[in-house]
């Protein structure tokens, strides 16, 4: 009896242990490792110290690029906030078992194959799209906005793909919240504003940061947005990353530019950390709940 | 009047995200090819669809690593989150470390790695690297799906067994296993989307000579319009659709 106890707590701990080891962990410290090594022509990396992946990521016409593609990044951060926030206080005034209604309707999209979305937005923003067809219907604009492949367009279908990731964490630090705070206030005096300001947003903090962390990083991967939407002049750092290791063939530089991305989840998660140790909540990073 | 307002900006929302969905569903049976006008009812982008053998040969490859991947993560991620509940182990909380950060990691830096790691290697890019990496982006959801689940269980029922001399296997099969299968069939539902709709991780890890769907729909759409696209896209999309309501029901269903 007590073999077989040990055989299964054996296999239910190693396959896991050994497989988040073996293609989680190993990868991660070989992308740091190629980061530092030589590129070769032949093949792709030759086993010597090289600083030259990292003098890449500094050279100003590459800055320039990271700081486009992390301004989109944010921009698209900042419009996914501006809609989920209002959003999630409208939804919170509904009773609970709508909620659950609405929270699912947004979230059958966000299943579905984002490619396939973000191709469909090329329908909304074309020329002859939908939305161009009814700005100059009700007789806004007389000639079609050129909209598609613009920067514009790359950052309404990363806030398109990406507002569910904003609004769940939102969500669930919300839930958290103490409504008798507010009724306190208001009681004591305190204007709307005033609760929004004091009271709500510093304790949903959390949730606000855990949403951008959950925007913001994705958002800079997601190359064929850029590819679909951008035409070939708007890249993300998903973008360039992914020529350098298909087309380039530069692994130590792409291996440095995702290190630099890891550099970024790790100060996100920092600040996030820091939210949740001022307000005291968690913020929905932890839910099962996607 | 604020409730009104109220509801009206969350009819809006939701009015924004089912928009360009509708307008691919709506035009994958519109008999005009570039989709502008409507101009009349057709099956025939399905038709061509079907026709299309390189597309359906791309759709059984998605299918074959969806549903392997899928398994595999099921079977391997239950096992996990039964040990980080019930078992106490060296290493644990790097373990679940591990979980949660190969959950945040943006997809692009995991597709990298692994891309080193099979080089490295010298595994062959195709079905084998597919498989392995989208267990490894799948896992960490069956883990907090089938844990969550868990958590919110009464555990004395397993010490019962014990007592009454049931060994561990017994006891996962007989008692854990039932209790948990919503959260399982819901983490195995869930592997099996996000395996057939992912992009950006595949489009590293393959090879030329094992295409698979979104991988071909993405070569499509970058040369332009092809009805046949929103046609396939359409099918995916009811098809996930599907599975994720199962799913949520599935969740939905607390407790006995």
């Amino acid at each position: 009896m007590n073999k077989q106890f040990n055989q299964f707590r054996f296999w239910a701990i190693g396959l896991a242990t050994s497989w988040l080891a073996l293609f989680v962990l190993v990868p991660s410290l070989m992308v740091l490792v190629t980061s530092f090594l030589t590129r070769d022509a032949d093949f792709l990396i030759q086993y010597k110290f090289s600083l030259e992946g990292w003098k890449s990521v500094f050279d100003p016409t590459f800055i320039a690029l990271l700081w486009d593609s992390l301004s989109m990044s944010m921009i698209t951060a900042v419009i996914c906030l501006a809609i989920a926030y209002p959003f999630v206080m409208c939804l919170m005034s509904l009773p609970k078992r709508w909620r659950g209604i609405v929270l699912f309707l947004l979230i059958v999209p966000f299943w579905t194959n984002s490619l396939v979305r973000i191709y469909a937005i090329q329908f909304l923003l074309g020329k002859k799209g939908l939305i161009n067809e009814a700005l100059q219907f009700i007789g806004l604009i007389d000639k079609p906005l050129d909209m598609l492949y613009s920067q514009f367009a790359v950052i309404f279908g990363l806030s398109y793909i990406l507002l569910p990731f904003m609004i769940l964490p939102i969500y669930s630090s919300m839930e958290r919240l103490d409504f008798k705070l507010l009724d306190a206030a208001k009681d004591l005096g305190a204007s709307a504003s005033q609760r929004l300001m004091r009271i709500t947003l510093p304790l949903t903090l959390p949730g606000i940061i855990a949403g951008c962390l959950m925007v913001v990083l994705p958002a800079m991967g997601m190359f064929f947005v850029a590819d679909l939407l951008g035409g070939s002049k708007h890249a993300l750092l998903g973008n360039v990353i992914k020529n350098q290791f298909i087309q380039t063939r530069d692994w130590p530089f792409g291996a440095a530019l995702s290190i630099l991305m890891i550099l970024l989840l790790s100060f996100m998660l920092w600040l996030y950390y820091r939210a949740t140790k001022m307000s005291n909540r968690e913020g929905g990073i932890n839910d099962s709940n996607f | 009047m604020t409730r009104i307002f109220r509801l009206g900006f969350i009819g809006l929302v939701l009015c924004y995200v089912y928009t360009p969905i509708f307008i691919l569903v709506v035009n994958s049976f519109n008999e005009s090819r570039y989709g502008n006008k409507w101009s009349g009812f057709t099956y025939k982008w399905y038709e061509k669809l079907f026709e299309n053998d390189s597309l359906m040969e791309a759709g059984w490859h998605t299918l074959q690593v969806g549903l392997t991947s899928a398994t595999a993560a099921t079977v391997i991620g239950t096992l996990a989150a039964v040990a980080l509940q019930r078992y106490r182990f060296y290493g644990k909380g790097a373990v679940s470390s591990l979980v949660f950060v190969s959950m945040l990691t943006p997809d692009i830096v995991m597709a990298i790695a692994l891309l080193i790691l099979f080089v490295t290697l010298g595994i062959e890019l195709g079905y084998i690297s597919l498989l392995i990496a989208h267990i490894t982006f799948c896992l960490p959801f069956v883990i907090i799906s089938v844990f969550s689940r868990l958590k919110g269980m009464d555990m004395s029922v397993t010490e019962a067994a014990r007592d009454l001399g049931a060994n561990e296997w017994q006891v996962f099969s007989k008692i854990i296993l039932p209790m948990v299968l919503p959260a399982v069939a819901s983490g195995w539902l869930l592997s099996f989307t996000l395996s057939i709709d992912d992009v950006i991780v595949s489009s590293f890890v393959t090879g030329p000579g094992y295409e698979i769907l979104p991988l071909k729909i993405y070569s499509m759409v970058r040369v332009g319009v092809s009805p046949e696209v929103n046609a396939i896209s359409t099918l995916l999309f009811v098809g996930s659709v599907v599975l994720i309501v199962i799913s949520q029901l599935l969740l939905r269903k607390k407790g006995n």
